[in-house]
C-alpha cells in the first residue's frame, strides 16, 4: 500500500516499501503556471534530501525541484520530455523520478498536514 | 554644436515647473555634492558638419588597398547593393531586441529565416540568433559540451589565432583543459587524435577549411569523436560551406563560425557575426536568443523569442551564457545576402574564389624559390614558403596598392583570393612578387 | 506573411557575380556538397519581402520607445554615414598598423574620451556588448586577485535588483554569486552588505542610478565597505545616461566600469545588436586589459599587449563600426552636450512620472533619475488588469511598451525610460494614452486583456512555442 507524503518545498513522495516516486504538488504546479520543460535528473545518480533534484521551466521562469528524500535514482519519467504539461494536468500522477530509498523518509507531512501548511 | 534634443527653453521651464524643481540641478539632489563632477575635460561640442569632416579625415588616414589577397578570417567580398539597401531600413536598424512580439514580427521573422538558412547551410537542426563573433561562437560551442566527467577539449586542426586566444580566455577558470594537437603536413593528424581522445574528452574542435585553407576530413574526425563519446564541434567558413559537404552530415553535433563573409564588409574586423547551430539533442544547451514559430490568439502564424528559460534574464547565475545583446543586424544582413545570392550565387562565389586561388598558387609556384607549404586540397586560401622573403614580397605588393597575404613567419605566407580579385590583378601581383624574390 | 522560403522558385536569383576567366575549380567528390537549400528569388521579390518585414517592425524612428534600462534614444543619421566611409569599411583587420593609423587614432581618441567621462585611467573597446564587458571586467578582477596570490576571492556580490547579466557574467568568469538585498530606500542594505563582504569577496557589481532609477545615496559608504574588505567596486554602466557629465563613476569610488555604447552613446540597437561594451578601469587594473590595446607612440599609434592581459575576448578589436558612431556622437556633443543629454533625460523622466504617478504608483517624494518604475499591484488587485495588459494596450496606440516585470523586486512592474531625445509633446501624448488605459482598466478590463488589436499579430502563444519548439522553417 503506497503512502503519500509532502515536503515543505512542495514535492510529493509516494513510497511503497523501499521504492519511492517523486513529483510536485498540485499547489506547486499552479504557482509555476504552464510548464514547458522538465529537465529530468540522471538515472543512477545518488540524491540527498534537500539537494536540487532537477528543474522545471515555465515560459518566463525556471524553478528548482528539491529532493524530498535520500536515495538512488532508478528511473525517470521520460514521458515528461515530450509532454511536460502532464504536471499541470495531473500533478499527483506525473511522477518525475523513482528512487531507491536510503532509509525511511523523514520530516515530511501527511496530505492533511500539507493542506494546512499551504493555507498558513 | 548639435545635441539631438527636441526641446525649447520655454518647454523646459514648463516641465521643470510641472515637476516642482527650480532648475535641472535640483533633480540631482540625491547625489552627494562632494561627488559632483567638475566640467568634463573634453573638448566642447562641434557642428555635425565639423564632426563629419573630422571623421572623414581619420578615414582618409587609412590605406584602402585596391586588391586584397589577405583573408585569415576576414574576407573582402562583393556585396550586392540590394543587401545594404534593405538592411539599412531604419525600422530594422533602430529597433530594440524583439521582446514585444506583436510589434516586432518583422525582426522575429527575419531571425527565424536566418536561423533556418544557417541550419540548412551547416546541416544541423537548429541555430541561434547570433553571438558576437566566430571566435566567441567557438568558445561558447565547446563550453556547451563540458561537464564534470568530460572536461578536455581537443583542438584537432590548425585554427585561427583569434579563435585560439578566445578559447583560452573562455575556458580559463571553468575547469576545462584545452589540448592543441600537433599537425601532420598542416592538417589534422588522425593517429594523434585517436591517441589523445578518451572518455574525458568533452569535445573535438576542428575548423573547415582549416586556418591554412585546406579541406579537412571531417567525417574521419567525427568518427573518432563518436568512438569516445565526445561531441564534435566544427568551426565552418560559411562561404566555403556552400560547396563543401555540410558538417552536420559529417557527424558534427555543433557547428559554429564567423559569417562576416556573408555580405558584411571587413571594416577593420568591426562587423563580425558569430553563428551557432546544433543537432536537436543539443538544443537546450545552445546559448543566446532563439526565435520560434507559434500561433497568435486568432490562430495565425506568429514568431516569438522562445526557450527563454535558458537565458540570463531568467536563469541568472545558472544561465548557460551571459549573452544578451548579440549581432542581430549583422545576422539580418547575412540572411539578405544569402537570399540575394541563392544557392547558385553562393556556389559561384565559393567556386570563383577557389578557382582564382588555384590559379594564383600556380603562378606563385612557377616563381623560383616559392613552393607550397602543404600538400592538402585547398579552396580560397593557401600557404606558400619562400625562404626569408616574406617581408620583401609584401612590401613590394603594398607599394603597388596590393595587400599581400598574411605573413605567418619569415618564410610562410597565407594567401587568399576572393571573387573581388580579377585574373589580371593576380597576373600583376605575381609579376611584382617574381621581381621581389628574384632581385 | 509568407516566409522567404515559401516564395522560392527554382531558377530565380537576385545577385550575380563575375565568373573569372581561369580554370574552374571543382571540390573532390568525397568532400563536395550535395545540395544547398537556400531561397531562390528575384531581386524585386527580395526587396518586397524585406520591405514588408520592415513594416512589421518598430524602431526609434517609428515612435516613442520608453523602454526602461535600454536607453532607446534617437540614433543620428550622420553616424551611419560615417561608419560607411570606405576608409573604414574597406580596412582589413590584419593590414599593417602603419596603413590603419586613422582607425587607431579613432580608437585611441574614443578611449581617452570615455576614460574622462567615467573617471577611469584606461579603456578597452574590445567587448562587443554590455554583458561581454561585464565578463571582460570580471576576468580582469579575477586575474588581479590571482596575481596578488589572493585566490580565495571567488565571490561576486550583486544586489537583488541587478540585471540578470550580472550574476550570469560572474558565473562565466568563474565566480560564485552572492545576493545582497535592498533596503527600505531601495538602495543596497548596508548592514546586509557588511555581513556578506569578507576575505572571499572579489567584487561588488552595482549600477548607479539603480535599476529602480534612483541614485544610490550611500555610494561612498558602499565603496568604503567593499574596499575595506579588499574587494573591487564594479560599475554596471547600463544607467550612465542619467549622470554622464554630472557625476563620474571613478569619483564615486568605482574601480572598473563597463559602458553600453548602444544605449548611452546613441548607436542603434539593430534589433538586438551589434552593441559595444567598452571597459574602463583604474590604473591598478590596466595591466590586465584585453589584448591588443591601442597606444600613442610619438606622432603615431600602435597596438600593444598589456603586461598581464587576460587575453582576447572576441575576434579582432570588437565592434569597430559601432564604436565609430559613439565617437562621432561624443565629438558632436562635447562636454556641454554630454551633460545636457543626461540632464534632459532626467528631466524627461521626472516630467513623465509627474504626469502619470497619480494612476501609476511609484516612489514618491524623490526625484527619479533617467527612468522610473511603477507598480500595478493595486490596479491588478482591483481590476485584474496586469502590467502586461497595459503594455500591450500601448502597442495599439503606437507607443513601444516600457520594460515589463523588471526589476524583480517590484511586483507588476513597468519601467519607463523616455530618454532625452523625446519632446514634451510626445511625453504629453504618452501620459494621455496611459491615463486613458487606466480609465479603461476600470470601465472595460476585458478590452485590455485582448490588446493589442491593431498590431501585426494578436498575442502569441508563448507556451506552445516553448513546449514544442519550431525553430526553423519546414523544408
Amino acid at each position: 500500500m503506497a503512502t503519500i507524503l509532502f515536503s515543505k518545498s512542495h514535492e510529493w513522495v509516494s513510497t511503497d516499501g523501499n521504492a519511492a516516486k517523486i513529483g510536485i504538488s498540485d499547489y506547486a504546479q499552479n504557482e509555476l503556471g504552464d510548464i514547458v520543460y522538465v529537465g529530468l535528473p540522471e538515472v543512477g545518480a545518488a540524491i540527498r534530501k534537500g539537494d536540487v533534484l532537477c528543474d522545471v521551466e515555465s515560459v518566463k521562469a525556471v524553478s528548482e525541484i528539491y529532493a524530498p528524500v535520500s536515495g538512488k535514482i532508478v528511473a525517470v519519467n521520460t514521458e515528461l520530455e515530450e509532454v511536460p504539461e502532464l504536471i499541470n494536468t495531473d500533478a499527483m500522477g506525473a511522477w518525475i523520478c523513482e528512487v531507491e530509498l536510503d532509509g525511511a523518509p523523514e520530516d515530511l507531512m501527511t496530505e492533511e498536514a500539507y493542506k494546512e501548511f499551504i493555507k498558513g | 554644436m548639435a545635441n539631438y534634443l527636441s526641446m525649447t527653453r520655454a518647454e523646459q521651464e514648463a516641465m521643470l515647473a510641472a515637476v516642482g524643481a527650480k532648475n535641472v540641478t535640483e533633480l540631482y539632489r540625491d547625489v552627494p555634492s562632494a561627488l559632483l563632477a567638475k566640467p568634463l575635460n573634453i573638448p566642447s561640442g562641434v557642428s555635425q558638419q565639423e564632426t563629419a569632416e573630422r571623421m572623414e579625415a581619420m578615414a582618409k588616414r587609412n590605406t584602402v588597398f585596391d586588391v586584397v589577397l589577405r583573408g585569415a578570417g576576414s574576407y573582402r567580398r562583393y556585396i550586392p547593393s540590394v543587401v545594404g539597401a534593405l538592411s539599412k531600413r531604419s525600422e530594422f536598424l533602430t529597433a530594440y531586441t524583439p521582446y514585444q512580439a506583436e510589434m516586432s514580427q518583422g525582426i522575429l521573422q527575419s531571425i527565424f529565416e536566418y536561423q533556418t538558412m544557417i541550419a540548412r547551410l551547416t546541416g544541423t537542426d537548429v541555430a541561434n540568433a547570433s553571438v558576437y563573433s566566430g571566435a566567441s561562437a567557438a568558445a561558447e560551442g565547446v563550453l556547451m559540451t563540458a561537464d564534470r566527467n568530460r572536461n578536455v577539449v581537443i583542438v584537432a586542426t590548425a585554427i585561427r589565432p583569434d579563435v585560439k586566444e578566445v578559447l583560452r580566455t573562455y575556458t580559463e577558470g571553468r575547469g576545462v583543459t584545452l589540448k592543441f594537437l600537433p599537425l601532420k603536413d598542416g592538417r589534422c593528424d588522425s593517429d594523434a587524435l585517436r591517441e589523445a581522445a578518451d572518455k574525458t574528452t568533452a569535445a573535438i574542435y576542428a575548423e573547415q577549411p582549416d586556418f591554412y585553407g585546406m579541406i579537412e576530413d571531417l567525417a574521419a574526425i567525427g568518427a573518432i569523436a563518436k568512438e569516445v563519446g565526445a561531441k564534435f564541434v566544427v568551426g565552418l567558413d560559411p562561404a566555403m560551406g556552400a560547396i563543401l559537404k555540410a558538417p552536420g552530415a559529417c557527424g558534427a553535433d555543433i557547428v559554429v563560425g564567423e559569417a562576416q563573409t556573408l555580405g558584411l564588409p571587413t571594416a577593420f574586423g568591426g562587423l563580425q557575426l558569430g553563428f551557432m547551430a546544433c543537432k536537436q539533442k543539443e538544443m537546450r544547451k545552445l546559448p543566446g536568443r532563439i526565435v520560434g514559430e507559434t500561433v497568435d490568439a486568432e490562430g495565425n502564424r506568429a514568431y516569438v523569442l522562445t526557450l527563454q528559460a535558458r537565458e540570463q534574464h531568467i536563469r541568472r547565475d545558472k544561465a548557460s551564457s551571459n549573452i544578451c545583446s548579440n549581432q542581430a543586424h549583422c545576422a539580418l544582413t547575412a540572411a539578405i545576402y544569402m537570399a540575394a545570392m541563392g544557392p547558385q550565387g553562393m556556389r559561384e562565389v565559393a567556386t570563383a574564389s577557389a578557382s582564382l586561388a588555384h590559379y594564383f598558387a600556380r603562378l606563385l609556384t612557377d616563381i623560383p624559390g616559392i613552393s607550397m607549404a602543404y600538400g592538402g586540397e585547398f579552396l580560397q586560401e593557401f600557404v606558400t614558403v619562400a625562404n626569408g622573403k616574406s617581408e620583401a614580397v609584401l612590401k613590394a605588393l603594398a607599394k603597388e596598392g596590393i595587400l599581400g597575404g598574411l605573413p605567418l613567419d619569415g618564410d610562410r605566407i597565407l594567401w587568399c583570393c576572393t571573387e573581388t580579385v580579377r585574373k589580371e590583378d593576380l597576373d600583376r601581383a605575381a609579376a611584382i612578387i617574381r621581381r621581389a624574390v628574384c632581385d | 506573411m509568407r516566409l522567404i522560403f515559401e516564395q522560392s522558385v527554382p531558377g530565380k536569383r537576385a545577385a550575380t557575380v563575375r565568373i573569372p576567366e581561369v580554370e574552374a575549380y571543382c571540390v573532390p567528390q568525397e568532400a563536395a556538397r550535395d545540395g544547398l537549400d537556400l531561397p531562390e528569388v528575384a531581386e524585386v521579390d527580395l526587396v518586397r519581402h524585406y520591405t514588408a518585414l520592415s513594416k512589421r517592425a518598430f524602431g526609434v524612428d517609428d515612435g516613442c520607445y520608453p523602454l526602461g534600462s535600454c536607453t532607446m534614444k534617437y540614433n543620428p543619421k550622420l553616424h551611419e554615414e560615417i561608419a560607411e566611409y570606405p576608409g573604414f569599411t574597406k580596412l582589413h583587420p590584419l593590414q599593417p598598423v602603419e596603413t590603419a593609423q586613422g582607425a587607431l587614432e579613432a580608437m585611441e581618441t574614443l578611449c581617452g574620451l570615455l576614460a574622462e567621462i567615467t573617471g577611469m585611467d584606461a579603456v578597452t573597446l574590445q567587448p562587443a556588448a554590455g554583458a561581454h564587458g561585464e565578463y571582460t571586467a570580471l576576468k580582469m578582477i579575477r586575474a588581479y586577485h590571482m596575481g596578488r596570490n589572493d585566490a580565495k576571492r571567488n565571490k561576486i556580490i550583486v544586489p537583488d535588483s541587478a540585471h540578470g547579466t550580472n550574476p550570469a557574467s560572474a558565473t562565466m568568469a568563474g565566480f560564485e554569486v552572492v545576493n545582497v538585498p535592498s533596503d527600505a530606500e531601495k538602495g543596497v542594505d548596508l548592514d546586509a552588505l557588511r555581513a556578506v563582504v569578507g576575505e572571499d569577496t572579489a567584487a561588488l557589481m552595482l549600477t548607479n542610478p539603480t535599476t529602480l532609477g534612483l541614485f544610490e545615496k550611500n555610494i561612498a559608504e558602499i565603496a568604503d565597505i567593499v574596499h575595506g574588505a579588499g574587494g573591487v567596486l564594479y560599475y554596471d554602466g547600463a544607467n550612465l545616461n542619467a549622470v554622464m557629465g554630472v557625476v563620474r563613476p571613478g569619483d564615486m569610488g568605482f574601480d572598473v566600469v563597463h559602458l553600453n555604447l548602444h544605449k548611452t552613446f546613441s548607436t542603434p540597437h539593430g534589433g538586438g545588436g551589434p552593441g559595444s561594451g567598452p571597459v574602463g578601469c583604474k590604473a591598478f587594473l590596466a595591466d590586465f586589459l584585453p589584448s591588443p590595446a591601442v597606444a600613442k607612440q610619438g606622432e603615431g599609434y600602435v597596438f600593444v599587449t598589456p603586461e598581464r592581459t587576460i587575453g582576447k575576448v572576441t575576434g579582432w578589436y570588437g565592434n569597430f563600426s559601432v564604436y565609430l558612431k559613439a565617437l562621432a556622437y561624443i565629438i558632436t556633443l562635447g562636454k556641454e552636450g554630454i551633460r545636457s543629454a543626461a540632464e534632459t533625460a532626467v528631466l524627461n523622466a521626472n516630467y513623465l512620472k509627474s504626469l502619470i504617478e497619480d494612476d501609476y504608483p511609484t516612489e514618491r517624494g524623490r526625484y527619479c533619475m533617467h527612468e522610473f518604475v511603477v507598480s500595478l499591484e493595486k490596479l491588478k488587485a482591483e481590476t485584474g488588469v496586469t502590467a502586461m495588459d497595459v503594455a500591450k494596450a500601448m502597442i495599439d496606440k503606437g507607443i513601444h511598451p516600457p520594460t515589463m516585470y523588471f526589476p524583480l523586486i517590484v511586483h507588476e512592474a513597468l519601467m519607463f525610460e523616455p530618454t532625452e531625445t523625446e519632446s514634451k509633446e510626445t511625453l504629453d501624448r504618452v501620459a494621455a494614452v496611459l491615463k486613458e488605459i487606466y480609465r479603461t482598466a476600470y470601465s472595460d478590463p476585458a478590452a485590455l486583456h485582448q490588446a493589442p488589436m491593431h498590431a501585426a499579430i494578436r498575442r502569441p502563444d508563448e507556451v506552445r512555442a516553448a513546449r514544442s519548439p519550431v525553430l526553423t522553417a519546414k523544408n
